[in-house]
């Protein structure tokens, strides 16, 4: 095993990270879909069903990201991921909460001292087109704010041209930023062309102190799939191997339905290990997922099919 | 040399499309003189829970589309099932083992019936809707807005009796999920192929062919099915066991009838107020 400065060489140079970076193995993109596919074909069932929905929704990041989020959206949300189902006290709490830095101060009021997380989006989220300081400030704000995790964006121009060092050292530089904040950072794989470039800039996002990898923004189409995250998974599984160190990795975007994110924990326990199979270190990034987490609970709890009607929309 | 039959897989039909049960079951369906006529789908549980969300899907679409276009394409349908009668003739004569010259009054029947609940759907309105006096400034106007999601189980008619149940469900703007007499469930699906080719979104009628007894204890006690209609459960323990169901988010529930029904007969217009619901507007007069 490895020591994590055993990777201070590869990092010390443009020409030394590229090197290492391209000298990864190759991804068999058909092997690739045809594996994730594969794994998602496995049937699970009653008890099994009913743990693998529990897990889920402790495992969710209730997300709100959009332009038009109001300080009641928020807090309406913060509420929901505290008690997601008000009529059932067995069902868990989310893992965290999800918002833009403004927002972070509002979330953390509603969510109070429940043990849910605050998550939020820095570094001129989604697109990442801005200048250094300006990511470095935003990600200081959201932290003061009492931001617990920072989902950061890597400069995806920066990374489809080879820029490597630079991609890694503002990930670095932001992970100090963050402090006592855990750092998650987005690829944007719907960006990032080949599954090649996705087991790369897993390894780069690692080497550069990650606390989590995450695949997309959500603005993008597509976002999340299956292949993807199990690149993902690989990745945090082999650099696991190689340096002790353990890596979370977080899916976000299209996953709408239970099925899929069943489909997810399945792959997760395959590809990474059981130790995966907590919300440390896998998360959903979502918000529509978590109402049919709940009607599906809440079909297996009550023995009759339950309707949109019953929960909040967000 | 003679030419090999195609012979027909007979499917449901389930938000526009024609899938196979999730299940993978099938079973035999005879003819009259218990021949083996071909094989149905038997759906499940979840079949009519795919179905539920179908319907809920086409909902918002369908009940905001002018009345007026309503009775356009339920005309629609009866313009096309015009044009198939004959193969309509031919399968309730092979299913039910009834001459021509009945199975032939019962496609009429059918189709003037599509075409009398056409001309109701713009004119429901005017005949339910009131204009309240009220001891007030104002105007207060009663109107009539479908229920949503209507569950049905279907009478054994093969065609006239589902013709006459689902009708009047889509006319005032509901969508519905039907489970087709269990005895003689192909002329429903082949009724599916005329509403999917006659312009009715898909989603607003899906048919299940199987089991009543297996299918609708789901359906009666879905939170996200609004009302059910009985009409084709002869089954009292049945019905009573539905209706215990149903009564979980208040659905409106149509009983079983009584005694038998005469499709023939011109309907009333109870079918059609049986899935509406009264929304009552106060306006400030003046000003």
């Amino acid at each position: 095993m490895a020591s994590a400065g055993a990777f201070d060489d590869i990092t010390a140079s443009e020409s030394s990270l590229r090197r290492f970076l391209h000298g990864l193995p190759g991804v068999d993109q058909v092997g690739a879909d045809a594996r994730a596919a594969g794994l998602g074909t496995r049937s699970i069932k009653t008890t099994a069903k009913a743990f693998a929905i529990d897990l889920a929704i402790r495992m969710v990041d209730l997300t709100t990201l959009e332009g038009s989020d109001t300080p009641g959206k928020v807090s309406a949300l913060a509420a929901k991921a505290v008690r997601p189902d008000p009529a059932d006290a067995s069902c868990p709490q989310v893992a965290a909460v999800c918002v833009y830095p403004d927002m972070v101060a509002v979330a953390k009021q509603t969510l109070g001292s429940s043990g849910v997380k605050v998550a939020s989006v820095a570094t001129a989220f989604p697109s990442g087109r801005a200048a250094i300081d300006i990511k470095l400030a935003d990600t200081r704000d959201a932290v003061e704010a009492g931001a617990d995790e920072i989902d950061m964006v890597i400069d995806r121009g920066a990374f489809l041209s080879g820029r490597y060092l630079q991609v890694f050292e503002q990930i670095v530089a932001v992970r100090e930023a963050c402090g006592e904040a855990h750092l998650k950072v987005i690829f944007e794989t719907g960006e990032l062309q080949t599954y090649d470039n996705v087991r790369r800039a897993s390894w780069l996002a690692m080497l550069a102190g990650g606390h989590f990898i995450k695949t997309s923004t959500g603005k993008v189409q597509p976002a999340a799939t299956l292949p993807v995250t199990m690149i993902m998974l690989e990745a945090v599984r082999d650099f696991r191997e190689q340096t002790g160190q353990m890596i979370g990795v977080k899916p976000a975007g299209g996953i709408r339905t239970t099925k899929d994110a069943i489909k997810y924990l399945v792959m997760v326990n395959e590809v990474a290990g059981s130790d995966w199979l907590d919300p440390d270190w896998f998360r959903f990034g979502a918000s529509t997922l978590l109402n049919d987490l709940l009607m599906q609970r809440t079909k297996m709890t009550t023995g009759r099919y339950s309707g949109p009607d019953y929960f909040t929309l967000d | 040399m003679a030419r090999i039959d195609v012979k027909k897989t007979y499917k449901l039909y389930i938000g526009g499309t024609f899938p196979r049960s999730e299940s993978g079951r099938s079973y035999v369906v005879n003819d009259a003189k218990g021949n083996l006529l071909a094989n149905a789908a038997q759906a499940s549980r979840k079949d009519a829970r795919d179905a539920v969300i179908a319907a809920r899907k086409a909902f918002g679409g369908w009940s905001s589309r002018t009345a007026y276009n309503r009775g356009q394409v339920i005309y629609r349908i009866a313009e096309v099932l015009e044009g198939r009668r004959e193969q309509f003739v031919a399968e309730l004569r092979a299913s039910e083992g009834i001459t021509a010259a009945k199975a032939n009054t019962f496609v009429d029947a059918a189709i003037d019936r599509l075409v009398w609940y056409a001309g109701w759907a713009d004119k429901i309105t005017q005949v339910e809707g009131t204009a309240n006096p009220v001891a007030g400034p104002f105007f207060n106007i009663s109107s009539p807005e479908p229920t949503g999601v209507v569950a049905v189980v279907a009478p054994a008619g093969p065609l006239l009796g589902l013709v006459s149940v689902v009708a009047p469900i889509i006319t005032t703007g509901n969508t519905c999920v039907v489970i087709a007499s269990e005895a003689h469930p192909l002329t429903a699906i082949t009724l599916g192929e005329v509403m999917a080719t006659s312009d009715l979104p898909g989603g607003v009628v899906n048919v299940l062919t199987g089991s009543v007894a297996e299918v609708a204890p789901w359906l009666a006690s879905h939170m996200d099915v609004n009302a059910i209609d009985l009409t084709g459960v002869t089954d009292v323990a049945l019905s009573t066991s539905l209706e215990v169901a149903a009564a979980d988010n208040l659905k409106r529930v149509r009983r079983a009838p009584e005694a038998a029904v005469d499709w023939l007969a011109t309907p009333g217009l109870d079918r059609m107020t049986d899935w509406l619901e009264t929304k009552t507007v106060w306006h400030p007069i003046g000003i």
